[in-house]
């Protein structure tokens, strides 16, 4: 009698865990904000063409997904683009026994966006906190045509939601009808063929809507979100974007990893991508 | 019938209680005598042929266990806590320890005293981040808060509101509730009238050759993924609806249940046209001699008698169009409104644990919320199908005469 | 002899012939094939936008590129990867589901009484797993392969490590998951052509003195191969379009090898058109590679269906004309 399938499945099994088990060396794992995601695989592809041997997986997903991820030990970098907070360290803790380190990598800038027809040109930080939490619901409340704000933002795991409500919002939620995109470039998407839509996300996803000015007063002085802005804190809506990670694991090759980004060949991609780099005094 | 129920060694005229009695624990005869390595693998095929029964089984033990803790009422999101000092850490007995900083036995058991120093200092900087907003002291884990409508700091009047990311964590679910039901009455609204009438089309009423081509076209439409219609449903259905239309939000329960109901189409389809076309050709054939049409062939007669199968093709699209998940991720907007208007962005428990669940920490409130709110998923899906599954056995006892 | 009979006069068979017309019947039956006709337009408007906007994308380069330089890059994307991650989750699950959807309808069919309770629980679980969500699947494999097993596997062969292996999202558990989710296509695609052949094949192999494995082993199944492979290549074709269960057990946005070991992450196509249409950095830039990876995923899943279609049309030919 041929041997039967059932003897075949379970020996391939174990010859494959084999294989697997010795053939696992040398891999980082990179997993968080949908802000860093595109900057993450840069940096990852770039690293690695000088590296070969070392590998690097990357994942997007929000923030959130990053601590998490930290938490559950299902990563080594969690990439976020805001700080942690107190009861994820509390978890992380709770996880491997230490608290994460904290590595900023980069700076960013949130800006605006509405559609390219829109007349409005700036808004106030007190008017964007309207429009987000529902308080002003129609354009010509601030100086635009007489239509509805359609509010679009980001799901809840995005560390860009919840800088944006902590910073903008101060603490307050968002409208209940904001539809919730999943990704920056979703929401972009949706404000350029919306002509009432108002939305928000990283400066580096550039194309397709326009950049609002934003100014920290009504009728005081409205800013673009640009390089020397930002990096002077003048523009009033930016953040640093972190890398955090289990000390625990930060040696050897997720080290070096970590000094690479925030050395000068890191931060030159940083500016290639569209985040700004950081200052000289923070740099590795 | 399985036909190897005849034991050719014996008689073969055996009658049926002597039959029973000769069948054994596996279906096999008694008496059926088997070499001992055949009788062993024997065994194997029963125990893997139970591999259905244990996932199934699994599936919902492994899920609900995940919930348990927020169906029993033991979960505790409240933002503010009382606050122990650091200080007093060796005065605390290690039960009163193990609930202030919600551990488990074994997890408690594992940390040495430089852990649980670090993390009671960090539950008192956690406390003095706490907010001063009047709900702070709820636990908003309590089934009173996951369905019923309360009034929140902020807002003017009690609402149903999901948002678990924020300093007070509210987790109603009827909103998700509403949103899944919402798109999934659009689906079944769109694709049951759509497919039944197919279905009638092609089993009764169309030539033999139209239908080799027509029948494999619609069953190719269940090739296409889920992801693949969500994608188009986004990028092309939403704006030409919307020019059609002229409504506010792009992307609506509108557009989601459209496409949910592409994605059911096939399954009602094909299981309405298999029941249609296993009606007795003599039916058809009586009514046409007795002078109806084909049509009237087809409604009065064929369709009647098809029922059972019919409604197991609508309850099967039931099941798949509340089930599915990437179309409505991609297509609904995702906002979480309590509104019954189909014009409104809507959010669906497959998105949100979709979307969600990777931010969640295990074994963290926000985790096994999601947790529950796939287990009520699960009773719903499975729910329906027993309920299909037995009308359809007693309508085809009926219709067959009690076989 | 009285002069009653009746005859039937020419014109009376003619005005027989020309009934009524049914003004109803023609309006519903032009009603139902305007509905069939809608639901293949609709089919043939999603093939011809992918096929328009997706062609110009493709080229060999396309096809066999992969992770060399910039995803979002028009020039230089590639979907190489994605296609192999796709094809090596799909030929793992059909390694875990064949054999065990193979022997529980060789169960169903040849051994277990078809009154008895316990066969009709069986039948109720398969229909049920097959009306299960997705997404359900999903947290399965989450609660149970990766928390459950993974776990108890590291505890196991890596007690003493900090970093868990096989406790974490990888290729074998997104194809288990995949396994349990097709595992009644299998049954069902199995069963049919089991029951297709004919019963005198089985029963004069006894005849001849073989015992019941022996006939199923050397008879019946190498007769229905063509119904298992139907269900192999509908189980495939169903796995390799889903996204959901594969979101939290194994997918990842970015890597630059293929999966080597069964613990490695692996990117998917069809998780790759979620990323691509939800988090590319210029939308309109990257349309014809977003349309390019579309066209490539409806091309694996639309060939996959078409084979199976005329394999089953072919054993159900076979099996009309033995009964």
């Amino acid at each position: 009698m041929p041997i039967p399938m059932k003897f075949i499945r379970p020996a391939l099994l174990l010859v494959l865990a084999a294989i697997a088990t010795a053939a696992h060396a040398g891999s980082i794992t990179v997993k968080g904000s949908d802000t860093l995601v595109i900057l993450a695989q840069k940096w990852a592809e770039v690293y690695m063409g000088q590296k070969p041997d070392t590998k690097i997986q990357v994942t997007g997903g929000g923030s959130g997904v990053g601590f998490a991820a930290l938490q559950n030990k299902t990563t080594d970098l969690a990439d976020a683009s805001r700080k942690i907070k107190v009861n994820e360290i509390e978890a992380c803790i709770k996880a491997f026994g230490k608290r994460p380190t904290e590595y900023r990598v980069a700076l960013d800038g949130l800006s605006l966006y509405v559609n390219a027809d829109n007349p409005i040109e700036k808004l106030s930080l007190g008017e964007l906190e309207g429009i987000f939490s529902g308080r002003i619901k129609n354009w010509k409340d601030v100086g635009g045509s007489d239509a509805a704000i359609v509010v679009y933002s980001r799901e809840n795991s995005s560390g860009t939601y919840e800088f944006f409500k902590e910073h903008v919002l101060r603490g307050k939620d968002f409208v209940a009808s904001a539809q919730t995109m999943p990704g920056t470039a979703a929401v972009l998407q949706a404000v350029s063929k919306d002509k009432n839509g108002i939305g928000y996300g990283g400066a580096a996803y550039g194309a397709g809507a326009k950049h609002l000015k934003v100014s920290k007063e009504k009728g005081g002085e409205a800013i673009d979100p640009t390089e020397e802005t930002v990096l002077s804190g003048v523009y009033p809506i930016w953040r640093y974007l972190y890398i955090y990670v289990n000390p625990d694991l930060d040696k050897g090759e997720v080290a070096s990893y970590l000094n690479w980004i925030r050395g000068d060949e890191g931060q030159k991609l940083v500016k290639e991508v569209g985040y700004y780099p950081l200052p000289k005094n923070l740099r590795q | 019938m399985s036909w190897f129920h005849r034991d050719t060694s014996k008689r073969m005229t055996a009658e049926p209680k002597d039959a029973k009695r000769t069948i054994g624990w596996m279906g096999i005869q008694r008496g059926h005598q088997a070499r001992p390595l055949e009788w062993l693998a024997e065994r194997l095929i029963f125990l893997t042929s139970l591999s259905a029964i244990v996932m199934i089984f699994l599936i919902f033990l492994f899920v609900t266990r995940e919930a348990l803790p927020v169906i029993l009422g033991r979960m505790n999101s409240a933002a503010v806590q009382p606050v122990i000092p650091v200080d007093k850490l060796d005065s605390l007995k290690p039960e009163e320890l193990m609930l202030y900083l919600g551990l488990t036995p074994s997890e408690f058991a594992s940390k040495d005293r430089a852990t649980i120093k670090l993390l009671m200092e960090v539950k008192a900087e956690a406390a003095a981040e706490v907010t001063t907003d009047k709900d702070a002291k709820i636990n908003t884990t309590q089934w009173r808060y996951l369905l019923l409508p309360y009034q929140w700091s902020g807002y003017d009047k009690p609402e149903h509101i999901w948002q678990p990311i924020s300093d007070i964590r509210k987790y109603n679910i009827v909103p998700l509730l509403v949103g899944s039901l919402k798109a999934t009455l659009v689906a079944l609204l769109f694709s049951v009238p759509l497919s039944l009438a197919a279905a009638i089309f092609v089993s009764q009423l169309c030539s033999a050759k139209l239908r080799e081509w027509i029948k494999p076209a619609i069953e190719l439409l269940a090739g296409v993924p889920s992801v693949v219609l969500g994608f188009f449903s986004l990028i092309v259905m939403a704006s030409f609806l919307q020019r059609l239309f002229g409504y506010e939000s792009r992307l609506n329960a509108l557009v989601a249940g459209i496409a949910l109901g592409l994605a059911s189409v096939p399954v009602i389809f094909s299981i309405a046209e298999d029941a249609l076309t296993s009606v007795p050709q003599a039916y058809t054939q009586a009514a046409l001699a007795l002078g109806s049409s084909k049509w009237q062939a087809a409604w009065q007669i064929v369709l009647p008698a098809a029922i059972p199968g019919v409604f197991a093709a609508v309850v099967l699209g039931f099941g798949r169009a509340i089930g599915e998940t990437m179309v409505v991720l991609m297509a609904s907007g995702n906002a979480s409104i309590m509104s019954w208007s189909v014009l409104d962005s809507t959010r669906t428990i497959t998105a949100t644990i979709a979307a969600e669940l990777a931010e969640a920490v295990f074994g963290g409130e926000h985790y096994r919320i999601l947790f529950l709110l796939g287990a009520l998923l699960f009773a719903v899906t499975f729910l329906s199908n027993l309920a299909g599954g037995m009308v359809i056995q007693r309508l085809k006892h009926r219709l067959e005469g009690g076989a | 002899m009285s002069s009653t009979t009746v005859s039937l006069k020419p014109t009376e068979g003619q005005a027989f012939r020309r009934s009524r017309v049914d003004v109803w019947s023609v309006f519903f039956t032009g009603a139902t094939g305007l509905a069939t006709a809608l639901i293949l337009a609709i089919l043939a408007i999603i093939l011809l936008n992918t096929v328009i906007n997706g062609w110009p994308a493709i080229s060999w380069r396309f096809l066999t590129g992969g992770t060399q330089s910039d995803m979002f890059d028009v020039n230089k994307a590639g979907v190489l990867p994605m296609l192999l991650g796709t094809t090596a989750r799909v030929i793992l699950m059909t390694i875990f589901v064949i054999p065990v959807g193979v022997i529980t309808a060789i169960y169903l069919t040849e051994y277990a009484q078809n009154t008895s309770p316990f066969t009709r629980i069986i039948r109720s679980a398969v229909n049920n797993l097959a009306g299960v969500p997705s997404i359900v699947f999903g947290l399965f494999g989450l609660g149970f392969f990766i928390s459950f097993v993974g776990r108890g596997m590291d505890a196991v062969l890596r007690s003493g490590q900090p970093e868990p292996l096989w406790a974490k999202p990888a290729i074998l558990w997104a194809s288990l998951t995949l396994a349990v989710m097709t595992l009644p296509v299998v049954i069902v695609a199995t069963e049919e052509s089991l029951r297709a052949i004919p019963p005198g094949l089985r029963e004069a192999s006894l005849a001849l003195g073989a015992t019941k494995l022996q006939t199923i082993l050397q008879i019946v199944l190498p007769q229905a191969l063509p119904g298992i492979l139907t269900g192999g290549i509908l189980a495939v074709s169903r796995a390799a379009g889903e996204v959901a269960p594969i979101l939290f057990t194994g997918a990842a946005y970015y890597m630059r090898d293929l999966p080597k070991a069964l613990t490695d992450q692996f990117m998917d196509l069809g998780y790759h058109i979620f990323v691509l249409s939800t988090q590319s950095p210029n939308i309109e830039k990257t349309r014809p590679i977003l349309y390019g990876t579309v066209l490539v995923l409806l091309a694996l899943t639309f060939s996959l269906n078409l084979v199976a279609i005329l394999v089953r049309a072919n054993i159900r030919k076979r099996a009309r004309a033995g009964h």
